[in-house]
């Protein structure tokens, strides 16, 4: 184990990783202009991965909050150049623009160099709609970089479920009533791992959150950047208006969610992985901590509680490898 | 100035077209009747005779979106599509106009599901007509070569900056064979200046924030910019059609419009696409009985050529629209093409009866015998402002 994990970290010892939040550059490439909610962690994803990429990059932000509340006409938060791209097109975006600068590079047209390409696309927007096209994405052998930003919801359109929805909670898809308490019945699909696996040629997919372990998503956005060809992150970020709390709490809320291993933290290079919170040898925290503190729950019931902790549980203790492969009872193969 | 002269389809000659304007990305995915022209150009590829990135893409709204993006990049950018797979890339569309990025698309012609029919019906093409893209529509593998080769002039030129759909009929012309003359890369070289996007290009040294929220702030004025350009895109037409003769040497009358035996003629069929080989001939042969007939063909669908449609009709008593779509519950149950035609005629002085044929859809062949019933119906006087021709009933 010691050894595949300094084996990994080897990959990347040229990516000038940060050791520490000192030693995080202080330029900013997505800067003021932009009016998301105070506590909005999605505007902190954008923040990180425009920070850590630099001036020579390209970006597409598919619609959704990242869009509507940050790129008001005149007043763009972006340092880099950026494109809006539509809900379900945040893949085939990047392949288009990957495309383009190699073709225009090795025809002479433009100066050769690395120019990052990055889409950020919301859980609405990846997860259900734009599947499809990022899938399609990370089958080319472009250098783009896909960043799933999970609100967990339609947040721009007042917060509607998505397929990435954790089970049970409020949204104004599904609200709690007298008949029905739990009308978000949808288990979160499990996006990181599902690319991750369909496609066995991506040198690098990970998960992350914005401010939990500090410098881990930033260091994560390098190893992305650094790794060739088509990547992906996944990160979860607690959204104060769609998730109903106050803007303070955001960074206890994504701390949480990795703690309670209800979002597993962790990394797949090369097909090898590494979990970034490792669940199975630290004490997972009991997941009604982080889903008490957030209105969208308050409707649970004691065994609402029990069976979303329950759902952990098993991920955790009895999948192959917990918060990736829900494969159960070992791997061998039957033989007849 | 020409590097062969050989039979080939309209989906290749479109290929070939491709090629010379040495395009930096296209992508692909299949439907019947466009892919003949992905199909040769991956061989292009294959071959080493055309140097591009191609993406086989994950559905035709990735295919379309991807074309886009390149061209914000400032790639020149190929993608096409038929029928349903059009209407599968229509949010990419849409896009791809309001963004005025200048990527050019075949659509070969094809029946909307459904019921299933690989056929032509122009009803695709036509759902953009409003949309900010223009239209050129080819009768002929000839016509489709010219009108791609002139698509990325017109497009990219910074009066316009829009995007060309190509036209084309399904079968009839993407499948069947014609002797094209195919330009050299020299000549296309001279006639089509670099793709360039200026301060709008997304590039890092170039940091701009591309179609950012507007709102009602500022939408009618980036409107009424796409509405100019439009309109300007005449006058680019016109010129690019006469720079294509005085290089390659191929004259065409009217950039927009085909007449035969219009000028002094009583009645007039209208129409586009591979059904126009057909009327000419059916007109010719009236004439030799001695009948004022006459036939226009559209070669430009948008910007529509209201002022040359006033022009070659303003002697003709009796006009015939031949629709090879649907218009379900339009004005007078008339078909599409039919309302851009009247509409340009109320501004004229003289006002002919327009008679709607709706004819060919899903592919139905269109016979002479047709063409000639609609002459005849609307020489006699019609009775009914639309007939559905070759339809059983
Ligand atoms: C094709 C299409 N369908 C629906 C919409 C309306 N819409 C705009 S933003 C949005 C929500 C996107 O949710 P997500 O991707 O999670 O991003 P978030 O708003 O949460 O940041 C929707 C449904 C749209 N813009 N385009
Ligand atoms: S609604 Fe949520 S995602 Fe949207 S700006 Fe506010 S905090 Fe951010
Ligand atoms: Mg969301």
């Amino acid at each position: 184990m010691t050894e595949q994990r300094a084996r990994n970290d080897d990959e990347f010892k040229d990516a000038g990783l940060y050791k520490g939040v000192h030693s995080v550059d202080l330029e900013e490439f997505y800067t003021s202009g932009h009016r998301t909610c105070q506590g909005c962690e999605s505007a902190l994803v954008m923040r990180g991965f425009a920070k850590v990429a630099g001036s020579r990059t390209v970006v597409t932000g598919a619609t959704g909050c990242m869009y509507v509340a940050n790129t008001s006409y005149m007043t763009t938060p972006w340092i880099v150049p950026w494109m809006h791209t539509q809900l379900a097109a945040g893949g085939a975006s990047a392949v288009g623009m990957a495309a383009g600068i190699k073709a225009l590079q090795r025809k002479g047209k433009i100066p050769k160099e690395k120019i990052n390409v990055i889409n950020f696309s919301g859980d609405l927007g990846a997860g259900d709609e734009g599947l499809g096209g990022i899938s399609g994405a990370l089958q080319t052998p472009y250098d783009l970089l896909i960043v799933i930003y999970d609100n967990e919801s339609a947040a721009n359109t007042d917060i509607q479920a998505s397929g990435l929805t954790t089970w049970g909670a409020q949204t104004t898809f599904t609200p709690s009533g007298s008949k029905e308490r739990i009308m978000q019945k949808r288990w979160k699909k499990n996006i990181a791992a599902m690319m991750a696996i369909g496609h066995p040629n991506v040198k690098y997919v990970a998960t992350a959150c914005a401010t939990f372990p500090a410098t881990d998503y930033l260091n994560k956005v390098k190893k992305a950047l650094a790794a060739g060809g088509p990547t992906l992150l996944h990160t979860i970020d607690p959204c104060p208006k769609g998730w109903d709390y106050h803007p303070r709490y955001s960074n206890i809320l994504g701390e949480l969610a990795v703690k309670t291993g209800i979002f597993a933290d962790y990394e797949i290079i090369n097909g090898r992985v590494k979990y970034t919170y490792d669940l199975r040898k630290r004490e997972r925290l009991p997941v009604k901590k982080y889903l008490e503190k957030q209105g969208r729950f308050s409707h649970f019931a004691e065994e609402d509680y029990d069976y979303v902790q329950s759902m952990v549980d098993e991920m955790w203790e009895e999948w192959e490898l917990p918060g990736i492969l829900p494969i159960k009872g070992g791997l061998s193969v039957e033989r007849e | 100035m020409f590097e062969m002269e050989e039979l080939m389809t309209g989906t290749d000659a479109v290929a070939h077209a491709v090629r010379l304007v040495d395009v930096d990305v296209f992508a692909a995915y299949p439907i019947r009747p466009y892919t003949g022209v992905m199909d040769r150009l991956a061989r292009f590829v294959a071959n080493g005779q055309l140097d591009a990135e191609y993406i086989i893409a994950d559905g035709e709204h990735s295919q379309f979106e991807i074309g886009k993006h390149a061209s914000s990049v400032g790639a020149r950018a190929f993608v096409g599509s038929s029928g349903t797979g059009w209407l599968y890339a229509m949010e990419a569309i849409g896009v791809t106009a309001t963004d005025r990025l200048p990527v050019v698309a075949l659509v070969g012609n094809r029946a909307l599901d459904d019921p299933g029919a690989f056929g032509v019906e122009h009803n695709d093409a036509l759902l953009v007509r409003d949309l900010g893209w223009l239209i050129a529509w080819a009768s002929t593998a000839q016509e489709a070569l010219d009108n791609t080769l002139i698509a990325y002039r017109v497009g990219e030129d910074p009066r316009v900056r829009m995007p060309v759909a190509i036209a084309m009929d399904g079968g009839y012309l993407t499948h069947s064979e014609h002797l094209v003359k195919v330009p050299s890369k020299e000549a296309v070289k001279k006639f089509l200046p670099p793709y360039s996007l200026g301060d709008r290009v997304l590039h890092p040294d170039n940091p701009i924030s591309i179609a950012p929220q507007a709102n009602e702030d500022w939408v009618m004025e980036i409107r009424r910019q796409n509405y100019e350009a439009a309109k300007r895109s005449r006058g680019v037409i016109i010129d690019a059609y006469r720079e294509y003769e005085s290089v390659l040497g191929i004259h065409y009358d009217n950039p927009f419009i085909e007449e035969l035996d219009v000028e002094d003629a009583d009645v007039v069929l209208i129409g586009m696409g591979s059904a126009s080989v057909v009327a000419r001939s059916v007109v010719r042969e009236m004439r030799n009985e001695g009948k004022r007939v006459g036939y226009l063909k559209l070669r430009w669908y948008r910007p529509f050529p209201s002022e040359e449609i006033r022009k070659s009709l303003k002697n003709v008593r009796s006009v015939g629209i031949l629709d090879r779509n649907f218009a379900m519950g339009a004005p007078d149950n008339q078909a599409i093409t039919s309302h851009d035609i009247k509409s340009s005629l109320y501004e004229s002085t003289n006002h002919p009866i327009v008679t709607d044929f709706i004819a060919g859809l899903g592919g139905r062949e269109i016979s002479r015998k047709e063409i000639r019933k609609m002459f005849n119906l609307m020489e006699s006087g019609r009775t009914e402002k639309v007939y559905w021709i070759g339809v059983r009933e």
